[in-house]
């Protein structure tokens, strides 16, 4: 299996906090993996990183075996912890706008995932409920035919009834094949099914790193648990 | 854990009835603390030996399975590949995995999940202090007075 992604020695810091310190990995084709870890312990660090949008302290990311710049953020989505839609745009036009800056936009699959998570596309972004606002947010990063899709907790803001929905629309829509994903989340029991691997951070380290089906059989545990216990 | 299953089966009862259909359930539908490719393996074993999977019938693709199931199409695949070592599917190049045409495997495995059954039950009452004779007695008067299930695996009410 080929690795779409791969990072080496990873390090970055902020003032005196390393965020990330040393982090070794690879990702393949076809593989979804979970970022799991409390807060502050370096998961959105390293998608940033990986998407291009900060700069190692240290270290090597490679993207299809190029580091991050123009032509790796052409095949890399990422749905970012913070809103970046302007407010004032109807969810129509964000669609066209978003759309306009990446050659993988695929209009077929926004409006399949538009149907699904029942937004009103006459509305304006700025007066979409928090959850709407999520799940639009996932539609633009999910729309793209992208090699790389890094999702940062697409279940927050989202109500525990309508998380199966999320879960749902990331399998349904998702080309496995030719493509991987990193999903960044604490809400790990509600979208554990979908990894194969798990990476657990601690400080900006790798604490526990494998297989997800692999942990379950060594701890005899769901993911969850084991999460709970590593941060106990 | 065969009880999680049974609920499991129903919902993919589903799938294999209509193919691929749109369902928005609530929750998954695993139970996440033992590994999701043997719970996989377990349900349609026993679809196969309950019946309602034929011998040489198509399983549903991969990729079909893992988005109804809302799991990794990689964990279905490690299911669908332990069944062939097991000899419960076969595949073929192109078109896809079958249940398999070898009667006498399939009772095997219907024997072997049955004492597995026997096993767990005896178990429990055994834990709650039951003996040998009333055992035998629960077992007859559920029997006679419940719902049960006929040796041909067809459901009584």
């Amino acid at each position: 299996m080929d690795s779409i992604l791969e990072l080496e020695g990873l390090k970055k810091r902020y003032g005196s906090i390393w965020a990330l310190d040393g982090i070794d990995l690879k990702v393949g084709e076809g593989e979804v993996l979970g970022l799991l870890g409390p807060n502050g312990s370096g998961k959105t660090t390293m998608l940033k990183l990986i998407a291009g949008l900060a700069r190692p302290t240290d270290g090597r990311i490679l993207i299809n075996g190029q580091k991050p710049g123009p032509v790796s953020k052409a095949h890399t989505a990422i749905l970012p912890d913070v809103d970046h839609i302007y407010r004032w745009m109807t969810v129509r036009q964000a669609i066209d706008y978003v759309s306009s800056f990446y050659e993988d936009f695929d209009h077929d699959k926004a409006r399949r995932l538009i149907e699904l998570m029942n937004i009103e596309t006459d509305m304006k972004v700025g007066h979409l409920s928090r959850g709407m606002s999520e799940r639009f947010k996932l539609v633009l990063t999910m729309s793209r035919n992208a090699e790389l899709i890094l999702l940062d907790e697409p279940l927050g803001g989202i109500d525990p009834t309508s998380r199966d929905k999320i879960v749902y629309a990331i399998a349904t829509e998702y080309r496995w094949e030719h493509s991987a994903m990193i999903i960044a989340t604490h809400l790990v029991r509600d979208i554990e099914s979908l990894f194969d691997k798990v990476i657990f951070l601690k400080s900006g380290q790798i604490a526990l790193y494998g297989s997800a089906d692999e942990l379950r059989e060594k701890y005899n545990e769901s993911v969850e648990d084991i999460f709970k216990e590593v941060f106990a | 854990m065969y009880c999680q299953i049974s609920t499991l089966i129903q919902y993919v009862a589903e799938i294999f009835k209509v193919g691929v259909i749109y369902i928005v359930t609530a929750r998954s539908v695993f139970d996440e603390s033992t590994p999701i490719y043997i719970q996989i393996m377990d349900m349609i074993k026993q679809r196969i030996c309950a019946g309602q999977l034929s011998m040489g019938d198509k399983l549903p693709s991969v990729r079909d399975m893992a988005i109804e199931l809302r799991v990794n199409p990689n964990t279905v695949q490690r299911a669908y590949q332990e069944l062939e070592r097991e000899e419960m599917v076969f595949t073929q190049r192109g078109m896809g995995t079958f249940v398999t045409k070898d009667k006498d495997k399939i009772d095997a495995v219907r024997q072997e999940l049955a004492s597995h059954l026997a096993q767990q039950f005896v178990d429990g009452m055994f834990g709650l202090g039951f003996a040998k004779e009333q055992i035998k007695y629960y077992v007859e008067t559920y029997l006679e007075n419940g719902h049960t299930t006929e040796p041909d695996g067809k459901e009584r009410r």
